[in-house]
């Protein structure tokens, strides 16, 4: 009874899978060939973070990773310094913390800080940005 | 359907010459009938009354010809014009069926890197100035022959099967062909049956990708297959849904409010029993 109601509803229609697969394809293809919309988006992002963390702007790291019916950008962003919290939000307190090893966390779980600021989750190698509305699932 | 006028006519010094529109049929991937669009396009304009001439513009694969049935008449093709050796009047082949189409044949033994950009450009100018219509077969691929094909262009119909590569490729090309052309799609082969059922790209989905105005869905026909054996393009005969659409196109591409494509399903006897029972879309 289960196989029958499982072919009769069918996988996804192979259309389905080509459209999704081809929505993909375009995004990652439409990014590698507009490496100045890339430079763009780092210097804003660089522009971002620095309100908050001092940066080293000449190692900001970006690329994109396909997941499985997703594009994922992966952006790493070394920390200089970062302000000592002061109770105040968004003023920038005088007094920095220098933070020795200016390299982000190229290994996971090593003590230099990265962006990841996600309360609650163990530190991530990278932060992560879906640029990706959730694909249509299938049933 | 008018005269054609004389190649060496004068044109009153005084009226300036209204230039006719080239354009260029492209698709970036191979095999999915740019050839046999242009043909058909071609014939359907000219049918109009249109003066058209056919450009196949790619050099070492020649094909624009036999499509159009054309191919014991060819003497001389674009290279020679481009080289000087005859003069264009020359080279311009008359149609078999209408007297106000010609056809530029692509040189056959030479290479497409044997064709200069700027003498290409100034040829399809000079055609500007003598038909309505300049249609460009564009080769496939996104080098020195898809250049030289786009160079006289002043606009772009793209033409797509509904498959990830076709539409992948008309992507990337709508890309190169960049902001001086507005591109028009062509859907071609579109097979209805197989949509329905949710295994091919709908003309929805494959828009929903390349978002372009739709200038004409073609369904795919054995009779297309059956016309172009023969040299006979299908756009010749009146009748037809095929010939239809092709008839369509042209009358949207002359500006003519013609009412959205739509592709027929024919359906078959045990479609209908599959849609009575339970309507499975897999």
């Amino acid at each position: 009874m289960i196989e029958w109601l499982k072919k009769f509803l069918g996988t996804p229609p192979s259309s389905s899978t080509a459209k999704e697969r081809l929505r993909l394809v375009l995004m990652t293809d439409h990014l590698a060939l507009a490496p100045e919309i890339i430079e763009n988006m780092k210097r804003d992002l660089v522009d971002v973070i620095s309100r908050y963390v001092e940066v080293d702007r000449e190692k900001l790291e970006i690329e994109f990773e396909r997941e499985d019916r997703a594009l994922a950008l992966m952006a790493s962003i070394p920390i200089i310094s970062v302000n000592r919290p002061s109770g105040g939000d968004g003023e920038k307190p005088a007094v920095k913390e220098r933070v020795e090893d200016a390299q982000t966390a190229a290994v996971p779980g090593s003590a230099a800080p990265s962006v990841n600021a996600t309360p609650g989750e163990p530190p991530k190698r990278r932060r992560r940005k879906k640029t990706s509305s959730k694909p249509a699932t299938a049933h | 359907m008018h005269e054609l006028q004389p190649m060496d006519a004068q044109t009153p010094a005084a009226a300036p010459v209204k230039l006719g529109r080239a354009i260029v049929v492209t698709s970036g991937k191979g095999g999915v009938g740019k050839t046999t669009t242009t043909a058909n396009l071609g014939t359907a304009l000219a049918k109009r009354g249109a003066r058209v001439a056919l450009v196949d513009a790619d050099v070492g694969l020649r094909n624009l010809d036999i499509v159009m049935g054309l191919e014991s008449r060819v003497k001389y093709h674009v290279l020679d014009v481009l080289d000087e050796q005859v003069t264009l009047e020359e080279a311009l082949v008359p149609d078999k069926h209408s007297e106000n189409l010609v056809l530029l044949a692509a040189a056959q033994s030479r290479e497409k890197d044997d064709v200069d950009t700027e003498k290409m450009r100034a040829l399809v100018q000079r055609l500007r100035e003598k038909f309505d219509y300049v249609l460009i077969d564009c080769p496939a691929g996104i080098e020195m022959g898809f250049k030289n094909a786009v160079v006289g262009a002043d606009e772009a119909i793209v033409v797509c099967t509904p498959e990830v590569s076709a539409v992948r490729d008309v992507d990337r090309v709508v890309g190169l062909l960049g902001n001086r052309f507005k591109p028009q799609l062509i859907i071609n082969r579109l097979r209805p049956q197989l949509v329905r059922k949710g295994k091919m790209l709908s003309v929805d989905d494959v828009n929903a990708i390349l978002r372009l105005p739709l200038l004409g869905v073609i369904a795919d026909e054995p009779e297309i297959i059956v016309t172009t054996n023969k040299g006979e393009p299908l756009a010749l005969r009146d009748d037809g849904t095929t010939a239809a659409a092709y008839h369509a196109i042209a009358a949207r591409i002359a500006g003519e409010d013609v009412p959205a494509p739509t592709v027929e399903v024919k359906e078959s006897f045990f479609d209908k029993l599959g849609a009575m029972f339970g309507g499975r879309r897999a």
